[in-house]
């Protein structure tokens, strides 16, 4: 038997074998290894562990209660502001620890985006104040800057033509919808890495949830998203790679795949997705 | 069900009942006020001589005197307050939270004249021999700083009445504050924000109205605060040229003077007196109403001030 690293000479002038092995796939933007979320003792998500590819859109699904909200919130720290919360595991954004405390909370917040079920704007400030806010927050002052930043954050969220002329008026007078996008170009003007959004059109009209689905697929390259949602046709839709989250014997969150969406979605391995992803699930 | 027309003629009639008692309540002031209004006229409000025994009587030492106490209160309540409603809200542990907050609303419910003691007996003796000592030094004894030090006077007022409604600035702050949504909070966190930040730029501008509804409501208790007041003043009729220095306000000059008002004039004017305070009062209350709204913007935040 031949010792297969070892490369059998090729006589000169015969053409190498075309590469079998696919390339190399990129370094993941994120990578979860056995995370577990426990609220005062109580675990709501156990060992999950995937990757987040870069410059895709990730979609997290799984019934109401199987800790998809829990998780999202794990990868930017959110669970430190609640009492009790306690993240286990190891989340690595490229390759810095998240919770290994060479990384602050508030950078990795700039690092890693979010945007809520619910439009949050900031109501006591302008639509360019709330744009421009996290950049303040990260202590940017220069006006140049914060304008050509507000600029491209407003165009990137495919709200520049509806507010340039009004920059100055209240957040609360925009619709649902486009305070929504207000919330994503505020998220991007800081330029992170990751987006992460916990059900970002579960209050909005089908008209708006139109526009942020289509808005996902123009964001791809400027960051990467993970998006948690509810909707089987929207994770079809948006998402390239999808995780299915369902909850254990003691009601944490476990995953029970992850996989390509088409492949998830077409034929999954396991039956209990096929069951969720066809409706047969409570 | 109480049938529609029915309710809405109860509900009118019971504002209507409020707002007749509140008339008769003014126009009985009034005319009890207008013999010294009357004879005094607008040097009533300009006048600085307070002499009952001979006729002369100008309340303006007194309007100044609650308008010094009540602004020096708020000088040193509206930080204090402020700061101990954040800390209650956001920052300390929860541990300490419940604990502090009833501690606060304990001192809200002591009665003034035990403050007044408080003052008179601690207090004074404290701000005579340690505090007074201190700021004259620090600043060269000019004015407002100079004088006696006697304890007794504006200054010591002012503490008092700081101590006094800093308990309800504080309860009523901290419920604004904690009343600013979470998700408001959460977004500013996600944006990379400190909690310094937080604090500054979204919480305090969000519960803005309510602050300054409480705010309001402090300033009007210290405007009319009169027995605490009486106690620790020194009560003279005459402007408090230094910090140190006793005065009147016209809580206090109504509540020494009523009994002993026998000369002509004396106790209408005690009663106009208390027409000016009113006035005084509501005038407050009207500019918050009006701040309050213009600050509130389209947001309906905190309390029946808005
Ligand atoms: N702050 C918290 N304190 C205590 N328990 C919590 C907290 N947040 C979530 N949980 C629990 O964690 C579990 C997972 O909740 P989570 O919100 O992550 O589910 P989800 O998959 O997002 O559900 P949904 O689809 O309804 O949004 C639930 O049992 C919930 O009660
Ligand atoms: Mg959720």
């Amino acid at each position: 038997m031949t010792d297969p690293m070892i490369k059998p000479e090729l006589a000169p002038g015969v053409a190498a074998e075309p590469e079998l092995v696919p390339p190399p796939s990129p370094m993941p933007v994120m990578q979860l290894r056995d995370v577990s979320v426990a609220f005062s003792g109580r675990p709501a998500v156990r060992n999950v562990s995937f990757d987040i590819p870069e410059n895709e859109v990730t979609a997290l699904i799984g019934p109401s209660g199987s800790g998809k909200t829990t998780l999202l919130r794990s990868l930017n720290r959110m669970h430190d502001l609640v009492r009790g919360a306690e993240v286990s595991g190891s989340i690595l954004l490229g390759d810095i620890d998240v919770y290994g405390g060479s990384i602050s909370p508030t950078l990795l917040r700039s690092r890693v985006g979010m945007v809520f079920q619910r439009p949050n704007p900031f109501p006591t400030m302008s639509i360019y104040d709330n744009v421009t806010s996290g950049l303040r927050f990260n202590g940017v002052r220069r006006k140049a800057l914060l304008e050509e930043a507000a600029e491209s954050a407003l165009i990137a969220a495919a709200l520049w033509d509806s507010v340039k002329n009004r920059m100055k008026a209240h957040a609360s007078t925009l619709s649902g919808g486009e305070q929504q996008r207000l919330c994503i170009a505020r998220a991007l003007a800081v330029e992170p890495r990751v987006l992460l959004m916990d059900e970002p059109t579960s209050s909005l009209d089908p008209v708006a949830t139109k526009r942020i689905e289509e808005l996902l697929g123009e964001l791809k390259d400027r960051v990467s998203i993970v998006i948690v949602t509810h909707n089987m046709q929207q994770a079809m839709r948006v998402s390239d790679t999808c995780a299915f989250l369902l909850m254990g014997e003691d009601r944490a969150g476990e995953l029970v795949e992850y996989a390509a969406t088409t492949k998830l979605f077409g034929e999954p391995d396991d039956p209990r997705t096929a069951d969720y992803v066809n409706g047969r699930f409570g | 069900m109480v049938p529609d027309g029915a309710y809405r003629v109860g509900l009118a009639t019971v504002a209507a009942v409020f707002a007749l008692l509140l008339l008769a309540f003014v126009t009985s002031l009034v005319v009890q006020a207008r013999p010294a209004f009357a004879h005094f006229g607008f040097g009533f409000l300009t006048g600085t001589k307070w002499d009952p025994v001979h006729g002369h009587l100008g309340a303006l030492t007194f309007v100044v005197g609650t308008l010094e106490t009540t602004m020096i209160a708020m000088v040193i309540a509206v930080p204090i307050g402020l700061g101990t409603a954040l800390a209650l809200a956001y920052a300390l542990p929860r541990r300490l939270q419940a604990p502090l907050s009833m501690g606060v609303e304990l001192l809200a419910a002591v009665p003034s004249v035990v403050y007044g003691l408080w003052g008179l007996l601690v207090v004074a003796p404290a701000v005579r021999t340690v505090l007074e000592p201190a700021l004259a030094k620090l600043t060269g004894g000019h004015e407002p700083f100079g004088g006696i030090q006697e304890g007794i006077g504006l200054l010591l007022a002012g503490l008092i009445l700081s101590i006094m409604v800093l308990p309800t600035l504080v309860a009523i702050s901290r419920d604004v504050l904690i009343a600013v949504p979470h998700e408001q909070v959460e977004g500013a966190y996600a944006l990379g924000a400190t909690r310094w930040q937080v604090l500054r730029r979204v919480v305090v501008p969000h519960a803005r109205a309510g602050l300054l509804g409480a705010t309001t409501l402090a300033t009007g208790r210290a405007l009319g605060e009169t027995i605490a007041v009486t106690m620790v003043i020194g009560n003279t009729v005459s402007f408090a040229h230094s910090l140190f220095a006793p005065t009147a306000t016209m809580a206090s000059v109504i509540a020494n003077e009523f009994t002993e008002a026998t000369e002509p004039f004396h106790l209408s004017a005690l009663v106009a007196v208390a027409v000016i305070l009113l006035g005084v009062a509501i005038l407050v209350n009207v500019t918050a109403r009006l701040l309050v709204r213009s600050v509130g913007g389209r947001q309906r935040v905190g309390l029946g001030v808005a």
